[in-house]
């Protein structure tokens, strides 16, 4: 591949096809932890920020990041960006009907800003998350922590699977 | 961002004892893996473990890069002794059982908060960052340890008397929080740190509304109060944290996975 032909769509595809290896069914920047790529004269400076500060996954999306550049012939560096923190709010409608197909109930709602008067005032895991294989309501929240840092986890009474939801973050 | 050699090594210390906090923490808080009373307290109190950890990857990781002499987060982690530490005390109290660590966890997660989220509007980037990401876990955590300081309390009589046991043993470790340093009313002035000393009556109200609710008695903010940790004098419990925790890579340097 020649250099000089790189250009930021070329490599924003090329990191599609990464994704988190907790949630293969979307890639990271479906997840909106691509904020932003940088194209110099030698190299490629991918910016990422993490979801959840102790995610595992995080080195591993590193790694498979540079490797997909690097196949390709670009040498690529990461780097981790903090601020602004990362939210489910950058998840586009159409993620959220992925993450449904993939069996996990998409976040409810939208972050709210914390609410500086009442710091206490915590953002809540719906009582009925829909669930994501009947699309009923009529679900209970087993345990507010789940299979990941991300997920909580639930159960669905009608169609009596327990499911993961994506919480709202 | 540039500072003067005064301000960089109180900034190094001020991000060494917060990284140390989430590190002793989380690492006590893993312990409770394979061992909670119920899978989804096993699931909780990893995952709170876990989000403590990354958060003190966090913090270490920038006080190497102020410390400057080419080490790492992990050489802070595992490479150095107990009087080298300097988080609280109350971080590093044993698992004693699930309301010792549910007390534990609810003082410090009211304090976390409180920090948090005046630290997010600091002038210094990477602190501000820190902040920013890390409130969001801090009040979620919170959540958790309210509900069960509300369900141990006004449970039953013995869930009750081992959570007012609790609260009454670890109460003389959370003093300690609230004690500035020079470090910290330096890192205040300059709009860059927290001074710990204002978050007290807040994190007393906070606290006490809880416990009352819980139908606990609230002790006293004046009663006495343990100190060391911030100066790496601590209790007899961290000497087997770190023990568990540096064993590996001390023994097999510069392992990889």
């Amino acid at each position: 591949m020649v250099v000089n032909k790189l250009n930021k769509e070329l490599v924003m595809e090329l990191v599609s096809q990464v994704s988190d290896p907790e949630i293969p069914a979307l890639s990271v920047i479906e997840m909106g932890m691509v904020r932003d790529v940088i194209i110099s004269d030698d190299f490629v400076e991918v910016i990422i920020t993490p979801t959840y500060s102790g995610c595992p996954a995080m080195h591993q999306i590193s790694h498979d990041i540079k490797k997909v550049l690097n196949d390709e012939g670009i040498e690529a560096q990461i780097k981790t960006q903090l601020s602004p923190a990362w939210t489910t709010d950058w998840m586009s409608e159409e993620t959220l009907d992925k993450l449904r197909l993939s069996g996990i109930s998409p976040p409810h709602g939208r972050s709210n800003e914390l609410d500086p008067d009442n710091l206490f005032n915590v953002i809540k895991v719906p009582a009925n998350a829909e669930c994501p294989f009947c699309r009923s309501e009529n679900t209970r929240t087993l345990s507010e922590f789940g299979s990941t840092a991300c997920k909580s986890l639930h159960f669905c009474d009608d169609c009596l699977q327990a499911f993961d939801h994506f919480k709202c973050h | 961002m540039t500072y003067t050699n005064n301000i960089k090594e109180a900034l190094y210390r001020y991000s060494l004892k917060h990284g140390d906090d989430r590190l002793i923490l989380g690492h006590r808080l893993s312990e409770w893996c394979g061992h909670a009373p119920i899978l989804e307290e096993d699931l909780a109190l990893a995952n709170i473990g876990l989000d403590l950890l990354g958060q003190s990857v966090l913090w270490l990781k920038y006080a190497s890069e102020l410390q400057g002499i080419g080490k790492n987060e992990d050489d802070l982690a595992y490479l150095r002794y107990e009087r080298e530490f300097t988080n609280l005390l109350l971080t590093e109290q044993a698992n004693d059982d699930f309301a010792y660590a549910l007390a534990r966890q609810f003082f410090f997660d009211v304090y976390d908060v409180l920090l948090y989220s005046r630290l997010k509007d600091s002038n210094d980037d990477t602190l501000k960052g820190i902040a920013q990401k890390s409130l969001k876990e801090a009040v979620y955590h919170l959540r958790h340890s309210s509900e069960w300081i509300l369900r141990l309390g006004d449970g039953t009589e013995i869930s009750h008397e081992k959570i007012s046991n609790a609260v009454e043993d670890l109460w003389m470790y959370t003093g300690e929080m609230f004690m500035s340093n020079d470090d910290d009313v330096l890192l205040a002035s300059e709009g860059i740190g927290v001074d710990v000393s204002t978050l007290k009556d807040e994190w007393y109200s906070k606290v006490s509304e809880v416990l009352e609710k819980a139908t606990l008695s609230v002790p006293p903010i004046d009663a006495f109060m343990q100190k060391g940790g911030r100066n790496g004098i601590h209790t007899e419990d961290l000497g087997f944290i770190l023990a568990d925790m540096q064993y590996l890579r001390r023994s097999f340097p510069d392992a990889k996975w």
